[in-house]
């Protein structure tokens, strides 16, 4: 238990880990959907901590990583265009498209500009009436709210040159599709808590029961994780495949009413490719019939691009849950956050670049030394 | 960009029909859409994502996450410099050197 003086209360860390080693007595794999859950996994050294029985694999839950390929052409597309003033979240900078990215293409000479919220996108198209404005807009259930009020206000304020790439998708699906995969271990699930803040938790009971799988909402800070992972496996030594909320202080069962409803009136669900993944059933939101003006895969006619995914990354089965980001060939060698094959090296929250990061790479020591992270 | 970062209400003004808010998170102060959590007031905790708060939290809780993100360098991802991130991590000059030169 080398790690766990750091926490920031290692009393209540260890009766949790004496809690769970003494609860375990069969293995379990949980996959832990959200990117974020996986950094404080490996800065901590949780799946170190808990017994050899338990398992985490990590899951699709970075946004960053699943935009398809595709998605990203568009975007250097469009953010190519003389008169186009292109606006993005920072992380999506470095996200290779085919052959190049976003920074290259600002130092091409496109205008392309980091925001931190897409409102302050539409404030950009607010002081340039006379250029198009684009905010890329991708993410999950906690993203797609705020996107959803910046072109609803677009439209309510009659803002003409702003549009939006739209490339959302849902949890749900995604949990759906992992546990149809023939070759998918996952017995429980720690859910993304700031999904669920605003989606609230009715989308899972039904998953729950029909794959018979614990489903706990969780956190971020160890603590949470370990109370996820201790309720996820007590269902499981029960046999018991409830939805269970460790993520109270956070997430009402009903999420955000005001949130959910601009959801519902700005997009409608259709469905969305993920990188790595392929295509998932109604895992995604598009813009409705009523904001189409302000569609820009529509307004800049890119919707026939299409891009065939590199084979030599294998980020797809890492983002399923198949592979551990180290057993990649690529992985350190060829694939490193400065020279990333896939999105999952090259985001921030994705689980290579957290292997990467954190040093942890169960390599020979060749190849550990190579992969070790310029800091 | 994934993760909502907690933040404390500092003010609050109506802007063009919109509640908005100053908000602090740990030091870092940014403008926060109060639409999601109309009844939201100064001094309470609030998780934020992408400028948007969208769910209310306990100011421990808030005081906890916070630090952990900072630990965890999330902060400086999500309120840093994203072109000089950018630039170091391809391993180049930042963007305006180039085009300085």
């Amino acid at each position: 238990m080398k790690y766990i003086d750091e926490f920031q209360d290692p009393e209540l860390a260890r009766r949790l880990l004496d809690d769970i080693h003494a609860t375990v007595t069969r293995p379990w794999a949980l996959m832990e959907v959200c990117g974020g859950q996986t950094h404080s996994i490996i800065r901590h050294g949780l799946d170190q901590l808990l017994p050899d029985k338990v398992e985490l694999i990590h899951g699709p839950g970075c946004p960053v990583c699943v935009t398809p390929l595709e998605v990203i052409d568009k975007a250097l597309e469009i953010a190519s265009r003389p008169g186009v003033i292109f606006c993005s979240f920072g992380d999506m900078l470095r996200v290779p498209g085919t052959g190049r990215d976003l920074f290259q293409v600002r130092g091409e000479g496109g205008d392309v500009r980091v925001v931190y919220s897409p409102l302050d996108a539409l404030r950009i198209a607010q002081q340039n009436p006379d250029r198009e404005v684009v905010f890329f807009g991708i993410g999950f259930e906690t993203t797609a709210p705020p996107n959803a009020m910046t072109v609803h206000q677009a439209r309510k304020l009659g803002i003409p040159n702003f549009s939006m790439l739209v490339s959302h998708v849902r949890v749900p699906p995604a949990i759906e599709a992992i546990m149809s995969s023939p070759s998918c271990r996952v017995q429980g699930f720690l859910a993304a808590g700031h999904v669920c803040s605003v989606m609230g938790v009715e989308e899972y009971p039904e998953l729950a029961e029909r794959f018979r799988v614990p489903i706990v909402v969780t956190g971020f800070e160890p603590l949470d994780i370990l109370e996820g992972v201790r309720r996820a496996v007590r269902q499981l030594e029960r046999g018991e495949h409830t939805v269970d909320n460790a993520y109270a202080r956070a997430v009402r069962p009903e999420g955000n009413p005001a949130a959910r409803a601009m959801l519902e009136d700005v997009f409608e669900v259709t469905d969305r490719a993920w990188r790595g993944i392929g295509v998932i059933p109604d895992s995604g939101w598009r813009l409705s019939p009523k904001y189409r003006d302000h569609d820009a895969e529509h307004r800049f006619s890119v919707g026939g691009i299409r891009t065939e995914e590199p084979a030599q990354c294998r980020s797809g089965e890492v983002l399923q849950g198949l592979l551990k980001p180290h057993e990649c060939e690529a992985f350190g060698t060829l694939c490193t956050p400065r020279t990333p094959l896939g999105a999952t090296m090259v985001s921030s929250e994705g689980a290579c670049a957290a292997y990467y990061l954190y040093r942890r790479l169960d390599l020979p020591a060749g190849k550990a030394r190579e992969a070790s992270p310029v800091v | 960009m994934c993760l909502a970062v907690p933040g404390r209400v500092l003010d609050i003004e109506d802007r063009d029909g919109t509640r908005m808010a100053t908000v602090d998170f740990g030091g870092v102060v940014k403008e926060v859409c109060l639409e999601y959590l109309p009844d939201l007031e100064v001094g309470e905790y609030a998780i934020v994502h992408v400028g948007f708060a969208l769910q209310r939290l306990d100011e421990e809780s808030a005081r906890q996450t916070l630090e952990l993100f900072a630990e965890l360098g999330m902060l400086q991802e999500e309120f840093g410099d994203a072109w000089e991130m950018a630039a170091q991590e391809a391993g180049t000059v930042p963007v305006e050197e180039v085009r300085n030169q």
